[in-house]
């Protein structure tokens, strides 16, 4: 390409966006995630999720490098109510003393986003979106004064922080030539099955301009599925199973051992 | 080798679990004990939710005392009869437990109430069996070994219970309500704590019931084989916290080195073994105290609503 087929490339991106801008035309956002179902079984020690995508200009054209969107991508798990308790020292020892309850926590929580989120929006959009772990819509139950709920929440995305369940990436989402932009999500082992949503933001100066949602199932399968199904719905049977297991293994080995 | 456990809902180092499963059976093989009391802290600090673990370490206790209570059956250890009466104390025991598990957990302070009892109970017993391993391992004196063939008179309290049954294996005549209570109480703490309770049973059933000696030993791993089959229900229908795959991996380790632990046995003084059987009841007892004392690195705990 020429000198010039690039300037003209540019000036007519620009001009897209200037497009975009005036006749508040939406941008157009394909996403697309790399697995639609994550499977939990033998083995299982946590997943990769790639999020990946094109962001174009509404008139199909790319974006130019130096004036590309902002992408976010969050990927949310199902929302569980919660007592969240605080141990404090009483009589010398740590134990549980106030607790909060929230009516909607998710389970997982995972943002990626390309450049800090300071730089990208305003803490009004944050909040409007969910972008960010501190700002969270947990629902609290019962009249708790903002100072405790704040340090509660506080203390609930410490705690899954630092157990991988909550993170919060803002350079996790690489775009590349100002169209393909993709992020890369871990999920640890101790995810909890269900429906999951990643969510997709398409952001130019500072609003969000187009976003999408697609849905990702984790679920057990074989052996840990009927494990765990067993245990919920027939607990008499599941309970003499493995009360079988644990005296044949110590009846066998005892046999093994006394013959050899 | 990464297993994923279905209940506990995390995956974790396979062989890490089995080893733990053979430390621990080594120990029972050694010392005739089931080893839960090691089992559960033990998996606590890898990991496992404090549930799962003492559920899934009371599967493992039966495992482990199976070819134990075979054996002592054959020689004629088992007095079937007081061992009845305490498998039924056992099994309102882990009735009694399940509601306290419920109470507690309710209350919020399961996880605190489980750290409590094992400080206290393990650090009592602890105190008790170093303080009589420690002038035996070092006197060193024959003499002073031999000194009491155990006194055979039960407790004065226990004569002081209403109705008494003949126990002829045993050579006792006593009020079945002292075994029953003694089972109660065990059967109470296997289901909080996940041990198996021989480190306090065998010392029961001889200085406060006053039982011979020779079915002291196989009278105890009948009580526990019974009780913790008795735990796994009572978990399995309560609690949904046994986790089957881990209770296999525990298992697998725990029934070799218990076969592996028995000959061991057999080659080291039993006052050496009883001195270090006390400083690891000793340790863990410790290291719950000081995990209760500190400020814990996680002060926030989440549980479902």
């Amino acid at each position: 390409m020429t000198r010039r087929g690039r300037l003209v490339l540019r000036i007519s991106a620009l001009l897209g966006i200037f497009a975009c801008t005036t006749a508040q035309r939406d941008p157009i956002l394909v996403p697309e995630v790399s697995q639609h179902e994550v499977v939990v079984r033998q083995g299982f020690t946590g997943a990769d999720l790639l999020l990946y995508g094109a962001v174009l200009q509404p008139d199909g054209t790319r974006a130019s490098e130096s004036a590309s969107y902002d992408v976010i991508v969050v990927l949310k798990g199902p929302s569980q109510p919660i007592t969240l308790r605080e141990k404090r020292r009483r009589l010398g020892m740590w134990i549980n003393a106030d607790s909060a309850s929230f009516r909607s926590a998710p389970s997982f929580y995972a943002l990626a986003s390309s450049r800090p989120l300071d730089d990208i929006t305003d803490e009004k959009t944050r909040a409007i979106y969910e972008l960010g772990l501190d700002w969270l819509q947990l629902s609290p139950i019962g009249g708790i004064d903002q100072q405790q709920q704040d340090h509660f929440a506080r203390g609930l995305v410490d705690k899954r922080v630092s157990s991988g369940l909550y993170r919060q990436d803002e350079s996790g989402v690489t775009i590349s030539q100002g169209v393909l932009y993709q992020a890369r999500i871990p999920l640890p082992s101790s995810v909890i099955t269900g429906n999951y949503t990643a969510e997709t933001f398409a952001l130019a100066k500072g609003r969000v301009v187009a976003s999408a949602t697609s849905d990702i199932v984790v679920a057990k399968r074989g052996f840990e599925r009927s494990v765990e199904v067993y245990s919920q719905d027939d607990p008499v049977i599941y309970g003499l199973i493995a009360v079988i297991l644990s005296v044949s293994m110590g009846w066998i080995a005892g046999r093994l051992f006394a013959n050899g | 080798m990464d297993v994923y456990l279905p209940i506990a809902n995390l995956s974790v180092n396979g062989l890490v679990i089995v080893l733990l499963g053979g430390v621990t059976g080594l120990l029972s093989g050694m010392f005739g004990v089931g080893g839960g009391f090691l089992t559960t802290p033990l998996l606590i600090f890898y990991g496992i939710p404090p549930t799962v673990a003492a559920a899934s370490a009371a599967t493992q206790v039966t495992g482990a005392s199976v070819s134990g209570a075979i054996y002592q059956h054959k020689r004629g250890g088992i007095d079937f009869q007081i061992g009845a009466v305490m498998v039924a104390g056992g099994v309102i025991g882990t009735g009694i437990g399940a509601l306290l598990f419920k109470l507690l957990t309710a209350l919020g302070q399961i996880d605190v109430a489980i750290s409590v009892l094992y400080v206290v109970v393990l650090g009592s017993v602890g105190v008790i069996m170093a303080r009589e391993a420690i002038p035996e391992l070092f006197s060193g004196r024959l003499a002073k070994l031999g000194k009491t063939p155990v006194k055979r008179r039960h407790h004065p309290l226990v004569a002081n219970l209403p109705l008494r049954w003949r126990f002829y294996r045993s050579g006792l005549y006593i009020s079945p309500l002292a075994p029953l209570l003694l089972g109660m109480a065990v059967g109470t703490l296997t289901m909080l704590m996940g041990i198996g309770g021989g480190f306090l049973l065998v010392p029961a059933m001889l200085y406060v019931l006053g039982m011979s000696a020779n079915v002291v030993v196989g009278t105890s791993l009948f009580q526990i084989l019974f009780t913790t089959i008795a735990t796994t229900m009572m978990h399995a229908l309560t609690t949904n916290a046994v986790d089957a795959v881990l209770a296999a991996l525990l298992l697998l380790g725990s029934v070799s080195g218990a076969q592996i632990g028995a000959r061991f046995a057999s080659d080291v003084r039993p006052e050496l073994l009883r001195f270090i059987l006390a400083m690891l009841v000793l340790m863990i007892a410790i290291r719950m105290a000081v995990g209760l004392t500190y400020r814990p690195e996680e002060i926030f705990t989440v549980v479902p609503l």
